[in-house]
């Protein structure tokens, strides 16, 4: 059993990273289309978050908030943790989120970004060589996700359905 | 694009809230068979990242009704019903007596489907009329879930462009019974500078 009283709880939000160290807890509440990385490294037990918006910054005009992107959110990520004392080499990544939140049609820009998301969050891992050692993508539903640095436990939340920790 | 916005703008979209609203309320007081009362419209700029505080949260349950816009102007609208309201709509128009709600049944999601559909083509019927543009709505689609993930969707199509919206309060009341919701409008750049210049205020 990890300890989950008085731990520090770092809340990502939406277009946002940051990182949090042992024993604490990083989470990012209601995912959507967006999905959540989240790398970790088992030495440290340092974790990082990112809640990504879209999938490519280079096709948008409007692309100052690195963040928001998977290219350059990722990276970001890693060179934040990189500072905190991380080896890239240990990273592992764990993702979810990338929902289709509206039942439209899946050839539709708006309604297939969760998908994109999902395929570039794999595209850019694998050529950082990241391996993805858990997922719960995809779907139609939200998702509250909370990773704990103790055993690098995933818990995901939704509503109407049974927690889940991958 | 917003940072142009000034009174007279506001005055603009605070006055076509309140006959799309107007519109709305005769549609529903019809739909419900009830006299429905509609309260002045609160017209807002707002980010779209501070959308889901406003509605009590990230994990607050809600229901957006979104449908995409075409024709002379490009967009999508969204209107989200707090979750105290998907319980009063059903209860009055299903007959039924529900307290707590997490999944719904084909029939509460064609209701407030219709709903949702009513209350954004009435706000886009006026203005259409009072620009002269042409616009059309999609079937209404529909999400029940937390705010965060449910506005997810207008903020990742948004984020391309900007980070604010076009946000309208409505308040609908029969008796002591409060009904409210929100308006999300979200068009193109060039679409609102459109609509902007049709009412002679760009």
């Amino acid at each position: 059993m990890i300890n989950v009283d008085n731990i520090e709880i770092v809340k990502v939000g939406m277009g946002d990273l940051n990182i949090v160290t042992n024993p604490g807890m990083i989470t990012t509440l209601g995912l959507g289309s967006c999905v959540a990385i989240v790398l970790y490294d088992n030495t440290t037990k340092i974790a990082g978050m990112a809640h990504v918006m879209l999938p490519n910054s280079k096709m948008i005009a409007n692309n100052s908030n690195r963040a928001k992107f998977m290219d350059t959110a990722i990276i970001d990520l890693i060179s934040i943790m990189e500072g905190a004392g991380v080896k890239k080499r240990n990273l592992v990544a764990k993702i979810a989120g990338g929902a289709q939140m509206f039942d439209f049609d899946s050839n539709d820009d708006i309604f297939s970004v969760g998908r994109k998301n999902i395929q570039a969050s794999r595209d850019v891992l694998h050529e950082l060589n990241i391996p993805i050692i858990a997922e719960d993508t995809g779907k139609n539903y939200g998702r509250t996700v909370e990773f704990y640095t103790q055993d690098g436990s995933f818990k995901i939340k939704s509503i109407g359905k049974e927690e889940k920790i991958i | 694009m917003h940072s142009k916005l000034n009174e007279v703008h506001f005055d603009v979209l605070k006055e076509i809230g309140n006959i799309g609203a107007g519109n709305a309320t005769t549609a529903l007081s019809k739909m419900l068979n009830k006299t429905i009362l509609m309260a002045v419209p609160e017209v807002k700029i707002v980010e779209l990242k501070n959308v889901s505080a406003i509605l009590g949260g990230e994990e607050t349950i809600v229901a957006g009704v979104l449908v995409r816009i075409s024709g002379d102007i490009e967009g999508i609208m969204m209107y989200i019903l707090e979750y105290k309201t998907i319980l009063r709509i059903l209860n009055t128009l299903l007959h039924t007596n529900t307290t707590c709600i997490d999944k719904l049944s084909e029939m509460d999601i064609s209701t407030l489907k219709e709903i949702g559909s009513i209350l954004t083509g009435s706000y886009l019927t006026a203005l259409s009329k009072l620009t002269n543009l042409n616009m059309l709505q999609s079937v209404p689609m529909l999400a029940f879930d937390m705010a965060g993930a449910v506005l997810s969707v207008p903020a990742i199509q948004f984020g391309k462009t900007g980070d604010s919206v076009l946000f309208i309060k409505t308040s609908f009341n029969h008796g002591d019974d409060e009904v409210g919701g929100y308006y999300i409008l979200i068009p193109e750049i060039n679409s609102f500078e459109k609509i902007m210049k049709s009412l002679g205020v760009m």
